[in-house]
């Protein structure tokens, strides 16, 4: 059964250094406050895991909380590039971050796989891309980008016959995180989890995972139905914690609408390494959690 | 006023408003549209509010029939859910959805494109590990692009961006040209037109390299070959698309006005 807890209590006993973290949230309801958390409490070598990584990996990667990133697109949504991971991939900064990188399909099932208990998912997909070639391990060299260097931990695309029609098609390996984390708009003082609108991967990514951190809007006695929305029973959650505004600068449908201001201006503060780290002190660490 | 372009009676526009109303004018109305954000967006929406206004708009976050009033600032938008027929999780939208082949059109950026309309937006230079520029890599489009029944392009045309070979193959056109795709079993009939700031490309019916064969009013072929790092081939008589009709512009202007407000 879920507990309710603080946030910094929640973070501090889900999240472990060296720990497979997947904090989902496709493009709405995206969990800030606890990313913030995390690189307040300065865990290190972290394997970071989302489909669109965007502003709160782009933090968390500057603040060398990530050794290793998995992932299907990086960028900051409407606005551009992420300037913290460019800059760990492209110079190692402040730590080397390697990368594993898929589509959207892959990585949505390889969460389904590791939600459903099973080793892989099956999908028509990656056929004729380089990506293939990454997931494969074949190596070697591409049509003209080479891939040099050591290999990752293991092959996550193979192709598979199907045992019925004889097809080949593409087997992605499941995605098994220590902990996942989300934010939603409710929960109940069960810890029945409530999200609605957009709701992303964020199901998968709690079923797969061992252990998981919720915030959520706000704590009500009910949670009276809501067309379309996914409940997550308290006892598929590990902590819940109430962090109103925990999705901001996103959007938190029925609370609150995308801080536009902010990722436009994301893209300066976190250009320069400097403005960057300023900005750490003063906005994560200068900041007692809770208070954001 | 008419839409015809004059000395005297010019309807100005630029080179972008131009793209869009010409990719706007790919899609025909009742079609259903995987859409990918940007300039794929604001053309899809412009042609739901113009020509097309039952075109349904499939966006990646799940959002299927999205009727936005304004231009989504990212595919998380409430209004894309909260105006969309059906709202489905991401796992559902690409395997349900566009993995079968129900989709009649996928409409993508690309940040390089090669003469087989094979797309790259994962990484330019150098090594992969250490690339010269690190791009924000794949998210739904080597799947829109296999699976969708045909693919448009909507991209700024550029010595850089046109390319002989893409580094990076994330999503596949014709490959390595005529057989590629049945013997990689994507289901799509691949990318039909790449639309660009100069004008239209489609691929030859035999080689399936992509030649010139549209131009915008007042651009000349030799631009578009000198924006085009392969040797590109030129249609016979390419047609001159009509410049955007005052209703387009109205629209579009409209769409992007509101979007400008919102990030005030």
């Amino acid at each position: 059964m879920a507990e309710i807890v603080s946030l910094a209590e929640a973070v501090e006993r889900a999240i472990h250094d060296g720990d497979a973290v997947a904090m989902e949230g496709f493009t709405h309801l995206i969990p800030f406050a606890a990313g913030h958390e995390v690189i307040r409490q300065r865990r290190r070598d972290l394997t970071l895991i989302r489909m669109t990584p965007d502003l709160i990996y782009d933090q968390l990667i500057g603040a060398g909380c990530a050794r290793k990133l998995v992932f299907s697109w990086g960028g900051n949504p409407g606005v551009g590039s992420l300037h913290r991971f460019r800059d760990a991939v492209e110079h190692s900064w402040p730590v080397p971050l390697e990368i594993e990188e898929h589509s959207h399909a892959g990585m949505a099932n390889r969460y389904v796989a590791g939600a459903s208990g099973l080793p892989f998912a099956v999908l028509r997909g990656y056929n004729g891309t380089d990506l293939y070639r990454l997931g494969t391990l074949n190596g070697g060299h591409g049509p003209v980008l080479a891939i040099e260097g050591p290999a990752i931990e293991g092959p996550t695309i193979k192709p598979i016959t199907c045992p019925f029609t004889g097809e080949t098609l593409t087997a992605v390996a499941a995605i098994r995180p220590d902990v996942a984390v989300i934010h939603a708009q409710r929960a109940d003082r069960s810890g029945n989890v409530q999200l609605w609108g957009i709701t992303g991967v964020q199901k998968e990514a709690v079923l797969a995972s061992a252990r998981s951190v919720v915030t959520v809007e706000e704590i009500v006695d009910q949670l009276d139905p809501r067309p379309g929305a996914v409940v997550l029973p308290g006892w598929t959650v590990s902590f819940v914690a109430r962090v109103p505004g925990g999705a901001h600068p996103s959007y938190a449908l029925g609370y609150s609408v995308r801080d536009n201001d902010y990722y436009v201006a994301w893209d300066a503060i976190a250009r320069e390494r400097g403005t960057f780290t300023r900005w750490l002190d003063e906005q994560v660490y200068g900041v007692p959690a809770g208070r954001l | 006023m008419t839409s015809q372009v004059s000395a005297d009676q010019a309807v100005t526009y630029t080179a972008d408003e131009m793209m869009t109303v010409s990719a706007a004018r790919a899609l025909r109305d009742g079609m259903t549209c995987f859409v990918g954000i940007g300039l794929p967006s604001s053309a899809a929406n412009l042609a739901r509010a113009t020509h097309a206004p039952s075109l349904v708009l499939i966006y990646e976050s799940g959002t299927i029939g999205a009727k936005p009033a304004q231009l989504p600032l990212s595919i998380g938008d409430g209004m894309l859910a909260e105006t969309a027929d059906a709202v489905v999780s991401v796992p559902e939208i690409f395997n349900y959805w566009l993995q079968p082949g129900r989709i009649d059109v996928g409409f993508l950026g690309a940040a390089q494109i090669d003469k087989f309309g094979n797309i790259n937006t994962t990484a330019i230079g150098g090594d992969y590990r250490n690339p010269k520029v690190r791009l924000p890599g794949a998210g739904g489009a080597p799947e829109i692009a296999a699976s969708c029944r045909e693919v448009i392009v909507v991209v700024r045309q550029s010595h850089r961006s046109f390319v002989e070979r893409v580094d990076f193959v994330t999503s596949v056109g014709y490959g390595s040209g005529p057989g590629d795709r049945e013997r990689l079993g994507l289901t799509g009939a691949g990318p039909k037109k790449i639309i660009t700031d100069l004008g239209v490309l489609e691929p030859d019916p035999e080689t399936l390299e992509f030649t010139l064969t549209g131009l915008y009013p007042g651009v000349p072929a030799s631009a578009a070959k000198e924006r085009t790092g392969w040797d590109l081939a030129i249609a016979a008589e390419p047609e001159i698309i009509a410049a955007p009709a005052p209703a387009e512009l109205d629209a579009l202007r409209r769409f992007q006005g509101t979007r400008a407000r919102s990030h005030q």
